[in-house]
């Protein structure tokens, strides 16, 4: 944040910055159009991470509450609108209104979690919403009898696609002479809703709430102290951080087109928890570029993996996709051990988790 | 998850008595492994305060390496009893799991033993993910099916033809994990080591001021805790016949939540919280089927009367819901009684 | 601070304790302790090491709650509030153990004592309306306003942890003051500080006084205790063992008992 008020005394430069990233960011798909309509894919689940991250980072980041069950509240979101927006109860309701419905569901569910774990410590809190995030996953997967809610394993296909009148997302258009492909349409609309959502993250930081979630993360008892309601103001981080989770599902339900309990597995929350602490916990941008990092690099070492094996080998040894959990591992316990602060620290954090000693 | 080697409902003539006992003799024994697990977690979380996300991963490399010990003998028609061939196995996969319990704390526990309580988490979630992705590559994606070379042998416990049964590995299993309790009882309350454990779970720096050597006593732990790890992941093996990578995870997060369930940082508690795990588990998928079945309700509706005469197992919940009991157990416990049954208080003090 | 925080009735009753009992374990840490703290007084609280001090402040302020008796703040039983409903109710206090937000820039750690008194919820704080923006203004002028109150302007931005013992001292009344007290509680508030800060604590202590505040006061400095309070409550082992005047309480026989043989070791129970 220091940054970002500094950059303010010089108000020329900063519109001058903002000018340059907002050409890049709208440049952005038709570059990677050119090198392969995945890297539109690619970019726009990298998006919806960022999302996710940061919906986790007002728990995680601001409040300092460790989740690690925050997977589950995407997964509610996903599967109300999978279940309201496609053929397994033939009800085709429009994304305005079921967006909103999921980010209440799994706003509820946020709720019902934070609610009993409140006075648990950070690491058995952390357990806890593993355990909750495990629940969920189990009871989509078998939620298909007696009555068929999820449809299981299989998971709940032709789920609509975002449509507004008659402009719909998933087919592609000619608008002034271009070529609009599905990811790209998706790829705006994401970037729009990420803008939104980086501008309440900030805006929250710097309030009234944001600076009750940083006293509760600091010192809980001088929190309540000061007559901050430290249980209202917990669950007010896990109903947040959880709605978010609960509209980023319902946008992946409509991007895929298709979800299943695997979606929604341990890893994924891990993978969400981890570009939250990679990035610099508390740090909004920092936030942003964890989230980028962890969604790229492994799709570029899907693409490189293999080939350099084959190269230098003569054979793959080791299947890309382990290699890059084999990586990921190691980054966790690297960065733990060499940069606990991430890579863009919060000042703030990054001052804690240098110099705190274990109670 | 494999199916147990149980005969839960198969034989509708069995009395509902010798359900029961079937179903506490199955949960016993699942429970003395949660117990062996969870004796591991408990060491270092009472002489730490850290959760050794990892630990559940130990298991899975004992079971693994106990495999290919296994099969190799196997492979190779040495004349020897198959007892004989699980015991060296067993001790093949001790000082492996210990060689991994040392450097895991080397490396990544010790190193953060000052950081906050959300850094070793995270080294714990890594080396969690680099351990199973090793044991990926080093045996297979897919389950191992363990080499049956015990013969399993049923004895009746009740005098029914189709009633309650225990098989000998069922009495191998806990017999030896009460021979294992009760010397890690010993070791922790009769041996020097013990004491200098116990004073370090006390009070660390203290200890270290009293002449002893805190990161040989931890290191300890973890080899300690590693090696009742890979008894456990030889008796999971033989019991449910198979290993997979990933098998460490859940197990490991079921003993983690007896831990919490009879106590973390306490001994008795862990054992206790085990075995108490292990018959809810066998009960909760034994009986939540036949409690949660619709048929009961046919009288009220024709369709589920006309459904359940397809399916007369048509349940709400059936016994693919077992992994759930372990985590509501876990929730309820630390929402209610945070100290679990026989320990101290968890949750902040004001 | 030009206008006072709060008009007060001097004289009248505004924090009374009846009866009050804790027990940790087997140890009696409060038994049966009674007083009343008038408006506009400086009360003292003192007793040696383990007296029951702290443990009375923190069934005062919700932290733990009382076995039996009861505490009336304002005319109203503060029975079974938590302690964010006491500082809601106008008690504020500070800690023995210095318990700033240590990442959190001296500022930051006075406006968030404004959040009690200030009302923008999150919709507010993600919409910015004309009435956040105006809170967020007067809560920031509100705290500047207290930084130099205590005498801290220049450290505005320098993070809590990075401020001297002193100044962080300085910093929690200056955060306590934020939600607007009655009653301002103080643990120990010149432990660690040299002899001119802790005439400085004298005056500021003064101030706060005139400016209509009540304060109740922990403290092991003798000289500071004789030369600021009104009135001095002596515990020992729990129990009320003198109340009265400072200059009064001084000369009371089961005092220096207690303190084991008078002023000479008082002084040196100094930390």
């Amino acid at each position: 944040m220091r940054s970002y008020f500094e950059l303010r005394r010089h108000p020329g430069l900063e519109w001058a910055g903002l000018a340059l990233v907002a050409v890049a960011l709208i440049a952005l798909p038709w570059v990677l159009a050119d090198i392969g309509t995945a890297w539109v894919r690619i970019t726009n689940l990298a998006i919806l991470y960022c999302f996710l991250a940061l919906g986790l980072n007002i728990v995680v980041g601001f409040a300092g509450l460790l989740d690690l069950g925050y997977i589950a509240f995407y997964g509610v979101g996903a599967y109300v609108y999978a279940l309201l927006a496609s053929p397994q109860f033939g009800l085709h309701l429009p994304f305005w209104v079921i967006l909103p419905l999921g980010a209440g569901l799994a706003c509820i569910f946020g709720v019902l979690l934070g609610a009993p774990t409140l006075k648990l410590r950070g690491d058995y809190l952390a357990i806890v919403t593993l355990g909750f995030g495990e629940i969920i996953r189990i009871f989509l997967n078998n939620l298909s009898s007696p009555f068929n809610l999820t449809n299981g394993p299989q998971g709940i296909t032709l789920i609509d696609p975002f449509r507004i009148d008659g402009f719909s997302f998933a087919t592609t258009q000619r608008v002034l002479g271009q070529t609009l492909s599905s990811p790209i349409k998706y790829y705006y609309f994401l970037l729009a809703v990420l803008l939104v959502v980086i501008v309440i993250n900030l805006r929250l930081q710097n309030s009234r709430i944001g600076r009750a979630w940083e006293a509760i993360r600091e010192d809980e008892i001088a929190a309540r102290a000061m007559g901050i309601n430290t249980r209202n103001m917990k669950l007010l981080a896990y109903a947040m951080g959880a709605s978010f989770g609960g509209v980023a599902g319902g946008m992946f339900s409509a991007m895929q087109g298709f979800i299943s309990p695997e979606s929604f597995v341990l890893v994924e929350s891990i993978m969400v928890l981890s570009m939250v602490v990679l990035g610099g916990m508390g740090n909004v941008f920092g936030v942003v570029v964890g989230a980028l990092l962890l969604s790229y690099v492994p799709e570029v070492l899907r693409y490189t993996v293999g080939p350099v094996q084959q190269a230098v080998l003569g054979r793959t040894l080791i299947d890309p996709e382990v290699f890059r959990m084999l990586l990921f591992g190691l980054a966790l316990v690297l960065m733990m051990l060499f940069r606990p602060a991430g890579i863009l620290p919060s000042a703030l954090r990054k001052r804690e988790l240098q110099a705190r000693t274990r109670e | 998850m494999a199916q147990r080697p149980d005969n839960r409902g198969a034989e509708p003539t069995a009395p509902i008595v010798d359900t029961l006992i079937q179903q506490l003799v199955n949960g016993i024994t699942l429970g003395s492994v949660y117990a062996i697990v969870a004796l591991g977690y408990t060491m270092v979380y009472g002489i730490i305060q850290l959760i050794n996300f990892a630990h559940g991963e130990v298991v899975m490399i004992g079971a693994m390496v106990a495999y290919t010990v296994i099969a190799a003998l196997v492979g190779a028609h040495l004349p020897l009893p198959p007892l004989a061939i699980l015991v060296i196995a067993t001790l093949c996969a001790i000082p492996a799991c210990m060689a991994v319990g040392f450097t895991m704390e080397r490396v990544a526990y010790r190193p953060l033993r000052r950081a906050p309580r959300l850094a070793p988490l995270i080294t714990a979630i890594g080396l969690s993910i680099i351990l199973q992705n090793l044991a990926l590559i080093i045996w297979s994606r897919s389950p191992l099916p363990y080499p049956q070379i015990i013969d399993t042998v049923s004895y009746h416990l009740t005098p029914h033809a189709n009633g309650a049964t225990i098989t000998n590995v069922q009495v191998g299993i806990i017999c030896l994990s009460i021979v294992m309790m009760g010397a890690l009882l010993l070791l922790v309350y009769r041996t020097k080591l013990g004491i200098a454990m116990r004073a370090v779970a006390q009070n660390s720096q203290v200890a270290g001021l009293m002449g002893i050597d805190i990161n040989r006593v931890i290191s300890l732990t973890f080899v300690i805790g590693s090696g009742l790890a890979a008894v456990a992941g030889v008796m999971d093996g033989t019991y449910y016949g198979v290993a997979h990578y990933q098998m460490g995870f859940i197990l490991g997060l079921k003993a983690f939540s007896a831990a919490v369930l009879g106590g973390i940082g306490n001994l008795g508690g862990a054992m206790l919280g085990g075995l108490l795990l292990g018959v809810i588990e066998a009960l909760g998928a034994g009986y939540v089927g036949d409690l949660t079945n619709l048929c009961h309700l046919s009288g009220w509706s024709s369709s589920l009367a006309q459904r359940c005469a397809d399916d007369p197992h048509l349940a709400v919940f059936g016994s693919n819901y077992q992994d759930v009991f372990a985590f509501i157990v876990l929730i309820l416990v630390l929402v209610f009684r945070p100290s679990g049954l026989l320990g101290e208080r968890v949750a902040d003090r004001a | 601070m030009s206008a006072p925080l709060r008009d007060a009735a001097a004289g009248e009753p505004l924090l009374v304790a009846d009866r009050i009992s804790k027990s940790f374990g087997g140890v009696q840490a409060l038994a049966d302790v009674s007083f009343t703290i008038r408006r506009g007084e400086i009360y003292g609280l003192i007793g040696p090491n383990g007296a029951g001090k702290t443990s009375l402040f923190n069934v005062l302020t919700g932290i733990y709650a009382p076995e039996a008796g009861t505490f009336t703040f304002d005319g109203h039983a503060l029975a079974g509030l938590k302690p964010n409903d006491v500082a809601e109710r106008g008690i504020a206090r500070t800690f023995q153990n210095i318990r700033l937000f240590a990442n959190l820039s001296a500022l930051e750690n006075v406006m968030i004592g404004r959040h009690v008194r200030t009302r923008a919820n999150v919709f507010g704080a993600i919409f910015r309306n004309a009435s956040t923006r105006a809170e967020e203004r007067a809560i920031e002028t509100r705290a500047r306003e207290l930084l130099e109150y205590v005498g801290m302007s220049p450290q505005a931005n320098t993070l809590a942890k990075h401020l001297a013992y002193g100044d962080q001292r300085r910093l929690e009344i200056a955060r306590a003051l934020a939600t607007d007290p009655r009653l301002l509680a103080l643990d120990e508030p010149a432990a660690g500080m040299n002899a001119t800060e802790t005439a400085a604590l004298k005056g500021l202590l003064e101030s706060i006084r005139r400016d209509g505040v009540t304060i109740l006061l922990i403290e092991h400095d003798m000289k500071l205790v004789m030369s600021v309070c009104d009135r001095v409550l002596v515990l020992d082992y729990g129990r009320k063992i003198a109340e009265g005047p400072a200059t009064t309480v001084q000369k009371d026989e089961k005092v220096i008992a207690a303190y084991l043989g008078g002023e000479v070791t008082l002084s040196l129970r100094r930390r």
